[in-house]
């Protein structure tokens, strides 16, 4: 019970300090929105949406939860608050669980725009909501873990972006999100099956009625097997590198 | 039952070939002040961060009362409270929200935890600021409220890193009497602080460190008695002494058992291994208008500087950098 209280408190002072300030609500909605509103521009009008669908809904919640994790965690740490989350009788692995809850609902709060504008404006039709909201929750952890990892890493706020940056925009052309990847050179298609996003954006494609390139429950296992080697490596980081 | 709150036995601290901290053993009683006190990088916060779970152990033993904790601190969390060397609340959040987050964390429940967030901010003299935010407190409030926060679970110890560094005299003056307070109310306190003169006004023991070793521990009268080797009388005159040379050299005459010293100014030291006679000191320099003669003890600094060896004017400046 002390636990979940902790729990319960990290969760709520993130998401009163951080998730719910006005800036970061507007980049929830403005971001995807950018991005939809770019691919129409280019195609004049006759772009399909369901091509387009998983791409902007990975994007938003991959930058969305990583851009948010490089501030609570690396500002935390740098302005020593974290030290605070430490000292707390809980375990590591609650708190860092605490800490990256705000980002997955964050996450899952970025994907709402491109799937409303989707259903209402480009008349999306859904075939397996399990699917959708399965690759959407699926994709904000893997996101989280993967910006947790990153953070971890880093030392300043501005680093944690950079460092992003080299995980985030291969993965744009990598990962299957406007590029199908049976069209990317042999050499390069390995790559693509090792960064989790593509496991992702398969779920979400399958949800929709396009080509999936793994079975559903494939896909699943390992985006989950995934979700778990990234918090048990950020976990073995936070015990490396801060509690030196 | 157990009279120590803390015991460190034998602590070794290596960052790769760099040895932080070299077989370190002391105890920390129940109720008491214990001071750390030592020159930049000696291993000061490397033992604190031991001792509070942020750094691993290479070597040797923490027990809690009496409990061996070393391979997990994380039980000793709920009875230590940390104040560390830099305020380190949440900027955008009030200081009351400060508090009572810092209380939901070691699970105390909302009635509980609102409650005596509203008594340290009154004990702490904050009310007025209680529901600004944290990011608009001059220095001295942050530290205060920061100590506050260290207190919301009522821990048994309280560790406290240079609670009153680059803070304003006033708040000093709350601090040292808060701690004071603290501590009469039972709460022990383990206090590093670069202030000499602190650690001497509240410290029941002191350890010195240097060089990542405890080179002296001892109450504060037995480190400073180990030190007084003369006895000194000071006489203060009211305006500067004239022909001071000539005065000094006159009383060394008359008084050759002695040394006489020009300390400054307006002031003579009288020095001597044995006890002083300073009225015929006193009938001689009657004319001179005395203001004050004064007997000089050894302070907690003497004693300081010749453990340690190390300068004061040093040491502050290496606490500025």
């Amino acid at each position: 019970m002390k636990s979940l209280t902790a729990f319960w408190n990290i969760l709520l002072k993130d998401m009163k300090n951080y998730y719910l300030k006005p800036p970061n609500i507007s980049w929830g909605i403005i971001f995807p929105f950018a991005w939809m509103l770019m691919m129409f521009i280019r195609t004049k009008s006759a772009f399909n949406m369901l091509e387009v669908f998983p791409g902007i809904i990975a994007m938003s919640i991959l930058f969305g939860t990583t851009s948010m994790l490089a501030v609570t965690i690396t500002f935390e740490r740098k302005s020593r608050s974290f030290e605070r989350l430490l000292l707390a009788p809980i375990s590591i692995e609650l708190l860092v669980i605490a800490k990256i809850s705000g980002a997955i609902i964050f996450g899952i709060f970025n994907s709402f725009i491109p799937v409303l504008i989707s259903f209402f404006y480009f008349k999306v039709v859904v075939e397996n909501f399990t699917a959708l909201a399965t690759g959407i929750i699926l994709l904000s952890f893997v996101s989280t873990l993967l910006g947790l990892f990153i953070s971890v890493a880093a030392k300043e706020v501005f680093e944690a972006q950079t460092y992003s940056n080299f995980f985030r925009f291969p993965m744009i052309f990598l990962c299957g999100l406007f590029v199908p990847i049976a069209s990317l050179p042999l050499l390069i298609r390995p790559l693509s099956y090792l960064l989790p996003i593509t496991y992702g954006v398969d779920i979400l494609r399958f949800s929709v009625g396009q080509n999936n390139i793994l079975a559903f429950g494939l896909n699943l296992l390992l985006l989950l097997a995934f979700c778990s080697l990234l918090f048990y490596l950020s976990i073995f980081n936070i015990k490396r590198k801060w509690i030196l | 039952m157990n009279s120590n709150i803390i015991e460190a036995v034998n602590l070794h601290k290596k960052f790769g070939d760099f040895v932080a901290v070299e077989d370190i053993n002391f105890a920390v009683r129940k109720g008491e002040i214990f001071g750390l006190l030592g020159p930049n990088g000696a291993g000061k916060t490397t033992t604190i961060n031991m001792l509070i779970g942020l750094a691993k152990i290479t070597d040797g033993k923490i027990f809690y009362n009496g409990k061996d904790l070393t391979k997990n601190i994380n039980n000793a969390q709920n009875i230590i409270g940390v104040v560390a060397d830099e305020s380190n609340l949440y900027a955008e959040m009030s200081g009351f929200d400060n508090l009572c987050f810092c209380g939901a964390l070691y699970g105390i429940n909302k009635i509980v935890r609102e409650k005596r967030a509203h008594e340290l901010i009154e004990l702490f003299d904050l009310t007025e600021f209680s529901h600004k935010k944290f990011q608009t407190y001059s220095k001295g409030m942050k530290r205060k409220l920061t100590i506050a926060a260290a207190l919301i679970h009522q821990p048994d110890i309280l560790f406290l890193d240079e609670p009153t560094s680059g803070i304003d005299v006033a708040s000093v003056r709350q601090i040292r009497n808060l701690i004071k307070q603290l501590n009469y109310n039972g709460t022990s306190i383990f206090l590093t602080t670069h202030y000499i003169e602190e650690a001497e006004r509240l410290c029941d023991r002191i350890a010195i460190i240097n060089q990542g070793k405890i080179i002296k521990l001892d109450t504060v009268a037995n480190l400073t008695s180990a030190v007084q080797r003369d006895n000194i009388v000071e006489i203060v005159f009211e305006t500067n002494i004239a022909n001071e040379a000539s005065l000094s050299a006159d009383l060394q005459q008359q008084f050759p058992a002695v040394k006489i010293e020009i300390k400054n100014s307006n002031t003579l030291k009288i020095i001597s291994g044995t006890k002083i006679n300073i009225v015929p000191f006193i009938n001689i320099l009657a004319d001179r208008n005395i203001m004050e003669a004064r007997l000089i003890k050894p302070s907690l600094e003497d004693a300081f500087v010749l453990i340690t060896g190390i300068g004061l004017k040093l040491m502050k400046k290496e606490k500025e950098k």
